[in-house]
């Protein structure tokens, strides 16, 4: 008698609409860049409601980074967002390097050629990451060709880091003080030379393609029919969830770290900020997909235009390094955020004066930008959440952590 | 607005609530909440026009020694409009660690809430779909506490490697 009762207790009572559907997309749809959950409820092909569940990725970040020192916290920034693991490895330094700076019995600067050679590493890889989010995009939506076009010329940005630090995709570059010298570039040596001119190479080739991948895909019709007027994020409602980067300033707003709060040498290039506006002929209205996606591309060629004026000016004799004994920041906190190809990625330290931190916290723009989901999906078909996660350009790694 | 000057207006406005200021520690100051207060406070800065803060950048759980009494919940919070930021701290008991949420002031705290309540577990009054987001539902513990042991087993798989 006793079971029964139990089992009656467990009995979850459903109050479904008449016609509700609850559909598992994902975690291993190719569509959700990653391992991303979404439960659909949905009447017909109408999305009711699209509740992301995450954590499929989660490797314990924080916890690990208890345990580590700073400078070996380094590689575990590579695995949050590998797509621009370089720009991660930055921000983590900045932060600790902030805090460092806080202790004023320690003369310490980051060396000029060493931030000559942050600003052009993480400019090409900003790129490498639009260029992937661009093509992945477009294969979400039926269209199979830009993929292969982003991966080709991605795949030569690839080498350009693979020359400069070892490795394809979690580079472990950027270190506390400097750069890392694993393959030596003496200033001014041949090495060096034939280096730039191969990034220059690069430019020279990549510039005109930009405008072809526009041809090919923003501008084409069915690509367009799929992303205009689709989850239109109003400035509120992307400021509220803390969207950031492409997604913010595809909502209107004109804002970028890069600009607005400058870090490193960001003060002395000239570069624009691009920003979303209605494009009439596309149908393209401020905040919807269309719009998200356009302003990666645009942002493309102002990387370029970053790049171009570090080749014009070359890089500045001296060592990558600065001269750091031990990494042991004063006892304090910071919370230091700068520009990532995906937004704004803070990471809050908490030091005891250690070695070891007390506490990392990674302000992952995606985990943000991907809570917006719900909201923006509700209404929709379930053709245009897909629309949505590409258009969100989430990486599942940093949003788990 | 300089973080003096928002802690000399919070004190104008909330003089029981807000506790102190504090800046001896090397970077950023804080300035150190009462964690009933705590949404009262926000709801303030974030509507008040001289202050208009905008957006939440970074919401963290925080547990500084196993020893301690108290974990502390931080509010990294930034105004677009006045480009000023500032750093707000409530401390809540281990015992019973619980304090108003802010999601409702923005939306972005939802998923930061949910994480600290899923790493801390630190309940957030108010907080309409308090839940585990990066851990399984049926994990036992919050991870980030300082006295954290990992079990042994979960699901009949050995979790320490």
């Amino acid at each position: 008698m006793e079971t029964t009762q139990q089992t009656e207790s467990k009995i979850i009572e459903l109050k479904p609409f008449a016609d509700e559907m609850v559909v598992n997309m994902g975690p291993q749809h190719p569509s959700t860049h990653g391992v991303l959950r979404l439960e659909l409820k949905l009447d017909g092909e109408v999305v009711r409601e699209a509740i992301p569940h995450i954590g499929y990725l989660h490797r314990c970040f924080e916890k690990h980074s208890e345990n580590l020192s700073y400078p070996q916290i380094i590689p575990f920034t590579d695995r949050m967002d590998y797509i621009a693991a370089m720009n991660q490895n930055w921000g983590f330094c900045l932060a600790v390097e902030k805090l460092l700076e806080a202790d004023e019995s320690r003369n310490f600067e980051v060396p000029e050629r060493a931030e000559y050679l942050r600003v052009l590493i993480c400019e090409l890889n900003r790129i490498a990451s639009h260029l992937l989010s661009f093509g992945t995009y477009g294969m979400d939506l039926g269209a199979f060709t830009p993929f292969l076009y982003a991966f080709r010329d991605r795949e030569r940005l690839l080498l350009l880091f693979e020359k400069v630090c070892g490795a394809r995709l979690t580079y472990n570059y950027v270190r506390i003080g400097g750069v890392s010298e694993i393959i030596p570039m003496e200033p001014g040596s041949i090495a060096e030379q034939n280096y730039l001119d191969e990034i220059e190479a690069f430019l020279d080739y990549f510039e005109p393609k930009i405008d072809e991948y526009n041809e090919l895909l923003t501008k084409n019709s069915i690509f367009s029919e799929r992303t205009t007027e689709v989850a239109v994020m109003s400035a509120d409602m992307a400021l509220s969830y803390g969207a950031t980067g492409p997604n913010l300033r595809g909502s209107g707003v004109d804002w970028d770290l890069r600009r607005d709060e400058p870090y490193s040498i960001y003060d002395r290039f000239d570069f624009d900020v691009p920003v979303a506006v209605d494009v009439p002929e596309l149908g393209a209205v401020v905040g919807d997909c269309w719009c998200r996606y356009k302003i990666r591309m645009d942002e493309m060629k102002e990387s370029v235009r970053i790049v171009r004026q570090i080749l014009a000016e070359g890089l500045p004799d001296g060592p990558v390094m600065a001269d750091l004994k031990a990494v042991r920041p004063p006892k304090g906190e910071i919370y230091f955020r700068s520009e990532a190809p995906r937004g704004e990625l803070g990471f809050y330290i908490v030091s005891d004066g250690t070695p070891k931190p007390v506490r990392v916290k990674g302000r992952s723009p995606c985990f943000s930008a991907l809570s917006v989901m719900q909201e923006l999906s509700r209404g929709l078909m379930v053709a245009d959440i897909i629309a949505i996660i590409g258009s969100i350009d989430i990486v599942m790694g940093e949003v788990d952590r | 607005m300089k973080p003096e000057e928002i802690y000399e207006v919070l004190t104008q406005q909330f003089s029981g609530a807000v506790l102190n200021f504090d800046t001896e520690l090397a970077g950023d100051p804080s300035i150190h909440i009462a964690p009933t207060a705590i949404a009262d406070v926000c709801q303030y800065l974030a509507e008040t026009e001289a202050l208009a803060f905008d957006s939440l950048m970074c919401l963290s759980g925080l547990d500084l020694n196993a020893n301690d009494e108290e974990f502390a919940v931080v509010y990294h919070i930034y105004s677009m409009q006045h480009r000023h930021s500032v750093v707000i701290k409530a401390l809540v008991p281990k015992t019973n660690p619980h304090l108003p949420s802010v999601s409702h002031i923005w939306k972005t705290a939802d998923w930061h809430e949910r994480e600290a309540y899923d790493l801390y577990g630190i309940l957030f009054e108010g907080h309409n779909d308090l839940r585990r987001i990066l851990l399984p539902d049926d994990w036992e513990g919050y991870p980030l506490r300082k006295d954290y042991k990992e079990p042994e087993f979960y699901r009949g798989m050995r979790v320490p490697y």
